[in-house]
């Protein structure tokens, strides 16, 4: 290398791209390395059949911080996003469907087909989980505090949420510390009796991790997943237009357009430590560089135990590793279609099938796929979330053609039976055939398909045991505890190395702020 | 409730006073005799013989095995040859002391350690990641304590050909008994010379009848706990909850210990590859407690116990009672072992003062109790051990 390096950051992924493109836009010499010949990480768009381009992890970004969109001006790297009124659609069994709309008002009226009560309730519903959800959006974008010495700066944001929980009003504000640790399903039925509405809505408080919506602290996540733009009391969803990747690409492009060095196909093999400090990585072909510090976005399992060693761990920060709950439980199908599948349940409205098509009929349909999940078994009738996204962007297949992705949930990683060597081609027909209960014309229109098990997402994405969120967000998980508990704020027993991944707080999501906050507790510690 | 050591048919048939005290949760005699004091002198004379089976025991073995317990140890592995022992503390991530023991180097690859608590989390912690068998073998591996200047001429009667004249202190020596593997180290808590003797457990009934028989024409006694602890604090030789806490269960920081502070300075070795605590260890060197010897000055506790028309009363056991130890009536430390020594006539005693008042040569004041009341009595600060007869660490002459 001709000039020294201030920062090697670990791993091409959302993430990891945000503290580089903040690194280097702070005047940091940062130089990023990415094993996989495509930047991205689980937030990427491929295009895995010619003409057909997949986001073949996440879904959508609608999590995506909007301040560090803004300070990074992703906007003038071709970040755009797809304006959509479509929350999620629930085809039922029995023919109806369940569309919930960006405006709860709306949602409102298609609730009142299946109960008048819940219709009633709704509103409110959806206006206190807003009021919730921003405070814990507030909360996930703070600086972590330590145990010890703080400095006034993270403490007045800690302050300054007090006092927005406070805010809330003396009932939202218990209600709030009620609601944290709950159950999903017991929050839900405490305001809802139609099952497809419940079912619903209970979906996405059960992304990223291996439970059931009867799980305590699933509430937590449902809320987690509306941080960001309101989606009428569903998981915040935006598409950037050309897919996922996009964002990927932006972040590269403004980490580029600062001076850092982007290199993909380079793996690294282990990170160099001398007397309890990181001073740089060793690549797979052998070369070592050097930096004054190394941000990882590998999870937080890899990072230590796989590229610092065991044996440079204390060993209590060791067993901690080692007891962190990874439990991936998503697998991926992804189709090139001829054209637009039909729902019957859609009613001919092309509109409704724009954001999340689900099929979670009913809170014990979902708690008995985990049921089947917890024993190693895939969930005989899955959770699935399917999108249509060249609906929105039809530049993401060839004209007059779809790309549809369905992510199929309660998917183990750890098989009581089999592996997924040889049981990934039924995962995807079983994923293909519970979607066409709902969509008969689906099958004759796939003319190929892609299956991402979860030890795909280990082997190839490099998440380890297929989780995506680096450690499931169960309730000993959340937020300041990532990603042990006692090593808050990005640091590690080893000096200059840094998590920078979903591993750190807040958690797993396309929302770049563990990227975001640890490059910025790095840059401060940084001599 | 304490289980049976694999000796107690032979330790329970000889335990007359039924004084059986919970070792490590295992039944080990306190005294066998009427007095304790003949198993005190059977050491310093002739040889007594202690079931030593308690101990918790880690076999480890493999390529990495070395790595291993030089990550865990205070003291440089990498120097200790094969066939020989060392004495070290461990530590944890910030220095402080979770135990000591010994370990001994039994092949290249291959190192047996002993612990006075349960270790194997902690050994699989520092482990992980590396390529070694590491196994708990403390109920499987008898240990039989055979100490006293007559004990060389006792192995040597029951093990003709063994060499034991030149078997160096802290050096062992790999043998066979009755056709399985045997290992007779020269290490042991008397502070005389002495050997351990280590076999499977379904083995020591028969090598403890061997040394008893053998023993009785060398004036070899069973030794229980209560001579063992006088003649420990004779030696200097520390114990584990008694003289120091571990780091694992201490309650607050100012009751752990780093190494320096319990008298084991010398065993941390500068310089070595890393270890769990090196790093906080550079950081407090200066240790602000130290561990010393204390003699208690017998004209003055004969000052004090007169004012009440009594002799000087100490107690003919140790005690573990700590006590407070003053420096012109300031609070400077705490005696935590304590025994009037039969063979130096002495008062004496294990103590933590502060590093002021460490210096040997040092005078400060003990609590007495007079009759009820709390006194004072002088004492001089040595640097420990307070008996060290040549045999120990000598080797015979032909």
């Amino acid at each position: 290398m001709s000039r020294s390096i201030d920062v090697i950051v670990i791993g091409g992924g959302h993430n990891g791209l945000s503290a580089a493109a903040w690194l280097a836009k702070t005047g940091r010499r940062v130089l990023l390395l990415e094993a996989r010949p495509n930047l991205g990480g689980a937030a990427a768009t491929e295009e895995v059949f010619p003409g057909f381009h997949f986001n073949t992890g996440a879904p959508d970004a609608g999590l995506f911080h909007p301040g560090l969109a803004g300070e990074l001006g992703l906007h003038k790297y071709g970040l755009e996003f797809i304006k959509n009124d479509v929350a999620a659609f629930a085809p039922l069994a029995d023919g109806r469907g369940l569309t919930l709309w960006r405006d709860a008002e709306r949602s409102a009226m298609e609730i009142a087909a299946f109960s008048a009560d819940d219709a009633r309730a709704f509103l409110p519903f959806y206006q206190r989980t807003q009021r919730f959800a921003a405070v814990l959006g507030k909360m996930a974008a703070l600086q972590p505090f330590a145990l010890r010495a703080n400095s006034l700066r993270v403490l007045a944001g800690w302050g300054r949420l007090a006092l927005s929980l406070r805010g809330l009003g003396g009932r939202d504000m218990m209600e709030f510390l009620r609601v944290l640790p709950m159950s999903a399903a017991h929050y839900l039925n405490e305001h809802f009796e139609a099952e497809a509405l419940k079912g619903l809505l209970a979906y996405p408080s059960t992304i990223g991790l291996m439970q059931g919506p009867r799980a305590s602290g699933t509430a937590f996540m449902m809320l987690y997943q509306q941080m960001g733009q309101a989606n009428g009391a569903y998981r915040s969803s935006l598409l950037p237009r050309g897919g996922v990747g996009r964002l990927s690409a932006a972040l590269a492009a403004a980490a580029q357009a600062h001076g850092a060095e982007l290199r993909t196909n380079t793996p690294v093999a282990s990170i160099l430590c001398e007397d309890g400090r990181a001073v740089g990585v060793r690549l797979g072909d052998g070369e070592e560089i050097r930096a004054k510090s190394v941000l990882s976005s590998a999870d937080p399992r890899r990072t230590f135990l796989g590229l610092v060693g065991g044996p440079q761990l204390t060993p209590r920060f060791s067993r901690r590793l080692r007891s962190l709950k990874l439990r991936g439980s998503t697998a991926s199908v992804h189709l090139a279609l001829r054209g637009l599948p039909d729902f019957p349940a859609a009613a001919g409205d092309a509109n409704r099938l724009k954001g999340a098509i689900v099929i979670s009929p009913s809170l014990d349909y979902a708690e008995q796929a985990y049921d089947d999940a917890k024993h190693g078994r895939s969930a005989e009738r899955p959770v699935l979330e399917a999108r249509i996204p060249s609906l929105l962007d039809p530049g993401l297949a060839p004209s007059g053609q779809h790309t549809l992705s369905i992510l199929v949930r309660y998917t183990p990683y750890k098989l009581a039976q089999g592996d997924w060597e040889s049981e990934g081609e039924r995962l995807g027909d079983l994923a293909v055939n519970t979607l066409a209960e709902h969509a008969p014309n689906l099958k004759s229109l796939v003319s190929n398909r892609h299956i991402i098990t979860p030890l795909d997402y280990e082997r190839i994405y490099g998440l380890t045991e297929g989780s995506e969120m680096h450690g499931q967000m169960g309730l000993d998980q959340l937020l300041l505890m990532r990603p042990t508990p006692g090593f808050i704020g990005y640091r590690s027993p080893i000096e200059g190395l840094y998590v920078c991944g979903a591993g750190g707080h807040p958690g797993g999501g396309l929302t770049g702020l563990p990227g975001w906050l640890a490059a910025r507790q790095a840059a401060r510690e940084m001599r | 409730m304490p289980i049976p050591s694999p000796l107690h048919s032979r330790t329970a048939a000889l335990c007359h006073t039924h004084e059986w005290r919970d070792w490590s949760g295992y039944l080990a005699a306190g005294t066998y005799q009427t007095s304790h004091e003949v198993e005190y002198f059977a050491v310093r004379n002739a040889a007594g013989l202690l079931d030593a089976s308690p101990l918790y025991k880690y076999e480890l073995r493999g390529p990495d095995a070395g790595r291993l317990v030089n990550r865990l140890l205070t003291r440089d592995v990498s120097k200790c040859k094969i066939g020989q022992m060392l004495y070290s503390p461990w530590c944890d991530e910030d220095g402080y002391v979770i135990d000591d023991g010994t370990l001994g180097r039994l092949g290249k690859d291959h190192y047996r350690l002993t612990a006075a608590d349960p270790s194997l989390r902690w050994l699989q912690d520092v482990g992980y990641g590396l390529d070694v068998d590491l196994r708990d073998v403390s109920t499987e591996l008898a240990a039989l304590a055979l100490q006293g200047p007559n004990s060389r001429a006792v192995l040597q009667e029951i093990f003709p050909n063994l060499p034991l004249n030149s078997l160096r202190y802290y050096w062992l020596l790999q043998t066979e008994f009755e056709g399985s593997p045997l290992t007779i180290t020269r290490t042991g808590y008397t502070g005389d010379l002495g050997y351990e003797l280590w076999l499977p457990a379904e083995l020591a009934p028969k090598l403890w009848d061997r040394l008893m028989e053998t023993g009785s024409r060398y004036g070899l006694h069973p030794l229980g706990l209560a001579a063992l602890d006088m003649l420990r604090i004779e030696a200097g030789l520390i114990l584990i909850e008694v003289d120091y806490t571990s780091s694992l269960h201490a309650h607050i920081p100012a009751q752990k210990s780093t190494p320096y502070e319990i008298g084991l300075g010398w065993a941390v070795t500068e310089g070595k590859a890393d270890f769990i605590g090196q790093r906080a260890l550079r950081a407090h060197k200066q240790p602000v407690k130290q561990l010393v010897g204390l003699k208690v000055s017998w004209p003055e506790m004969e000052r004090e116990f007169s004012k009440v028309g009594l002799p000087p009363q100490v107690a003919g056991r140790s005690s573990r009672i700590p006590v407070p130890v003053y420096a012109k009536g300031r609070h400077v430390g705490q005696a935590t072992s304590l025994v009037f020594s039969p063979i130096l006539k002495t008062y004496i005693a294990l103590a933590t003062v502060d590093s002021a008042y460490a210096q040997p040569g040092t005078t400060l004041d003990v609590e007495i109790t007079v009759e009820y009341v709390r006194s004072q009595a002088g004492a001089q600060v040595i640097k420990p051990p307070f008996y060290n007869p040549p045999q120990k660490k000598g080797v015979a002459d032909g």
